[in-house]
């Protein structure tokens, strides 16, 4: 149990200093397989429904998923992540301090509990990070990745605070989270092919904050000039 | 097996069906089918001949008989204004590369299935009272618009479906986890993870993970009902979308968000500490919504994202009377029935305008009432009904909720409340105005002559409109006129029972 939180914290470390893409997907997937064994190993037993959810998971989360987003990241073209907004040193030191952070929160919360649980500041830490690499990061692509992460968070998180749901439902958050990736993994290959680029800092053809700006005498420009500068 | 499955499980079947079928006509009267029997369903429910088997997983309360009956009827009328707002099948896309199925490359067909999808899913979340349940049905409703918001596949509504599907995923995620924070200040006793269920051990609940919890899903469901500050995805979605989508977005989506909020309040309402604390959030993510969409409606310049803002404003009101409490809740109910039928017919009307000038700028259209008789004169009905002038279902409960505020000695609350609620109306005068009044345009922004075929423009100068694109409008602002006059016996009933669930007392 110790062993996997800390190798989670680490991949989430990991994470936050790659710039390569790929090697960041492969790191997405053995998250994967961590979180899809935790239920294995958080001494809940092993009934039939708590292996086929571990399956499930390991399935979706660390086979499906990736090798999707790893044909997207083949079909741009792409291999690294542009300048993000906070540059990978600086993401490794916010990492260490949101890790503290993490810690704190979970050693508040279960002020009245004799342990403080490791698996649940992992899961408060993946949470953090991949809300960074969301609002910090630029491609479409690693947005994707930065909401799996925060995904992974919320399960972790919500398996070391003991509070299961019945299998059904279980199995409904999976199949939810799966789809929504899915779904992006669809519209990374549109992104792709219609903005030659995967770039969401590039995204700004609906903004108001022109209007804020007192640009208002630019709202004329049609679309079609915009897409030509591009 | 309840017989509530049902009402969630047939809009899937029509909606498989739908992206397998090759004929647009066989499309239309699967859309048609599926809305009707959703109805059905729905009154059944409202009557109360359809009951959940056990407290476990669904629940057919005063709460969920108000929301499933908005957007069952709410679904109807955009499935008659779908009818002529989709243009027969064009040529088929260029296969995608990762899935490369015939219907996918079938904008209409996508659109069509996804709209059945859409109803399931918002369906789930209204019926289901297991908060897990819940969270499964809300964040399937943003998987299953998203399609619909890049239904014009271009960049535009590219950018919009992934800021949508980004952001509300993320918001969704949070509130998951306050759903777990929420699992833990339950005792272990508990026989159902329910509103009703949590209510009977309402004190033995832990107040600390409560507050925690209450915070977590306010905030995350808080950005699917696009609370300022998180509202940043609803303009752009609710711009991008086709107008049917866009009305149903507005009208129904958000209340089904607004839901999943009530029915932790609902837990809340139970505990005074945990009720000061929620309802003070209420009041403070109320005004700041009014306020950022009044600053932004100021000087907008596309009329839908103009209707998007005032959707982030109504929700702020909502915010504000449940904050409020006593009187407010019902009035804040009946508000969410207001703004509905009022939304959708506005932004299907905006539909019109757009289908026959192909913009969606302000400023390249005058003249509406000369144009466009039908549709300029209910979009003008339209702005009075959304601002809240007296007939209007909105005047009454905007009122009930300043008086409350009064009463209650929130003197500063109140006049901010007032000022947002102005500040609206001068933007959006401004707004409607220019649209509906002034000459006809002979000219386009570039000063060549307008192509009047392309309009669709009669020889008396008119422009052609189907009464399909008018028929719900005119029934929905009836509507919404007749609720301001006299409330339906039964209707007051149902919101008085709601209200006194969520701890407020009768209108």
């Amino acid at each position: 149990m110790n062993s996997i939180a800390t190798l989670l914290a680490l991949s989430c470390l990991f994470l936050l200093g790659s710039s390569r893409l790929m090697l960041a997907i492969n790191m997405i997937a053995f998250q994967g397989f961590l979180i899809g064994i935790l239920p294995l190993v958080s001494g809940h037993g092993f009934s039939f429904e708590v292996i086929i959810l571990a399956a499930t998971g390991i399935i979706m989360k660390s086979i499906a998923l990736p090798q999707m987003l790893k044909k997207a990241l083949e079909k741009s073209g792409t291999k690294r992540e542009v300048e993000p907004y906070i540059s990978f040193g600086a993401s490794i030191l916010s990492g260490i301090i949101l890790l503290f952070i993490s810690g704190w929160i979970a050693s508040r919360l279960t002020q009245d509990e004799t342990i403080v649980s490791s698996s649940l500041i992992a899961g408060f830490f993946l949470l953090f990070t991949g809300l960074f690499t969301i609002i910090t990061r630029k491609k479409a692509l690693t947005q994707a990745l930065g909401f799996l992460v925060l995904e992974n968070g919320v399960y972790t998180a919500g398996l070391s605070l003991g509070s299961e749901f019945s299998f059904m439902v279980e199995l409904g958050i999976l199949l939810d989270v799966f789809v929504g990736i899915f779904l992006m993994g669809i519209m990374l290959f549109h992104i792709d092919k219609e903005f030659d680029h995967i770039d969401t800092d590039r995204f700004d053809a609906l903004s108001d904050l022109e209007l804020l700006n007192g640009n208002i005498l630019n709202l004329d420009q049609d679309t079609d000039e915009e897409e030509g500068a591009e | 097996m309840s017989t509530l499955w049902l009402i969630i499980l047939f809009p899937i079947l029509t909606g498989i069906t739908t992206l397998f079928t090759k004929s647009h006509k066989i499309r239309k009267i699967l859309l048609l089918i599926c809305s009707v029997v959703h109805m059905a369903l729905t009154v059944f429910i409202c009557q109360g001949s359809i009951t959940p088997a056990t407290e476990s997983w669904f629940t057919t309360d005063a709460l969920t008989k108000i929301f499933l009956s908005i957007t069952s009827l709410l679904y109807f009328g955009a499935s008659l204004y779908a009818l002529t707002y989709l243009k027969p099948d064009e040529d088929g896309d260029q296969p995608s590369a990762l899935l490369d199925l015939s219907f996918l490359r079938n904008k209409n067909a996508v659109f069509m299935g996804c709209m059945h999808f859409f109803l399931a899913a918002m369906t789930l979340s209204i019926v289901s009272a297991h908060f897990g349940l819940q969270w499964i049905g809300v964040e399937a409703t943003t998987l299953a618009s998203t399609p619909l918001i890049y239904h014009h596949r271009n960049k535009k509504s590219l950018e919009a479906a992934w800021k949508y599907l980004i952001i509300c995923s993320v918001g969704i995620a949070l509130a998951l986890m306050g759903i777990f924070f929420l699992a833990m200040a339950v005792p272990a006793q508990v026989e159902f993870f329910t509103p009703r269920g949590l209510s009977k051990f309402a004190g033995y609940l832990r107040t600390d993970w409560l507050q925690v919890a209450f915070i977590f899903v306010l905030v995350g469901y808080g950005t699917k009902v696009g609370f300022a500050p998180m509202h940043t995805w609803l303009p752009d979605a609710h711009s991008e979308a086709p107008s049917p989508a866009s009305a149903l977005l507005s009208g129904a989506l958000l209340n089904c968000a607004l839901l999943a909020i009530l029915r932790v309040y609902q837990v809340c309402a139970e505990i005074p500490a945990v009720q000061t604390l929620a309802s003070e959030l209420f009041v403070l993510f109320g005004l700041v919504s009014m306020a950022i969409s009044g600053i932004f409606i100021m000087h907008q310049a596309d009329y839908k994202r103009m209707l998007a803002y005032s959707s982030v404003e109504h929700m702020g009101v909502m915010a504000f009377g449940f904050g409020l409490g006593k009187v407010a809740v019902a009035a804040a109910l009946f508000h969410a029935i207001c703004h509905s039928l009022i939304k959708s017919s506005l932004f299907m009307l905006a539909g019109n305008i757009l289908s026959a000038y192909q913009t969606k700028k302000v400023e390249k259209i005058h003249g509406l009432l000369r144009t466009m008789p039908v549709t300029s004169v209910l979009w003008l009905a339209g702005f009075l009904a959304i601002t809240g002038t007296p007939p209007f279902g909105t005047f009454m409960t905007e009122f009930s909720i300043l008086k409350t505020a009064v009463e209650s000695r929130n003197y500063l609350f109140g006049a901010l409340y007032l000022l947002f609620l102005v500040l609206v109306f001068v933007g959006m005068l401004t707004i409607f105005s220019t649209m509906a009044l002034g000459k006809k345009m002979t000219v386009n922004s570039e000063g060549q002559p307008i192509d009047y075929k392309e309009l669709n423009l009669r020889k008396d100068g008119t422009i052609y409109e189907h009464p399909l694109q008018y028929i719900t409008p005119i029934i929905f602002l009836a509507a919404a006129l007749y609720l301001g006059c006299n409330i339906p016996e039964p209707i007051l009933q149902t919101i008085n029972e709601a209200s006194a669930i969520l701890g407020g007392k009768a209108l």
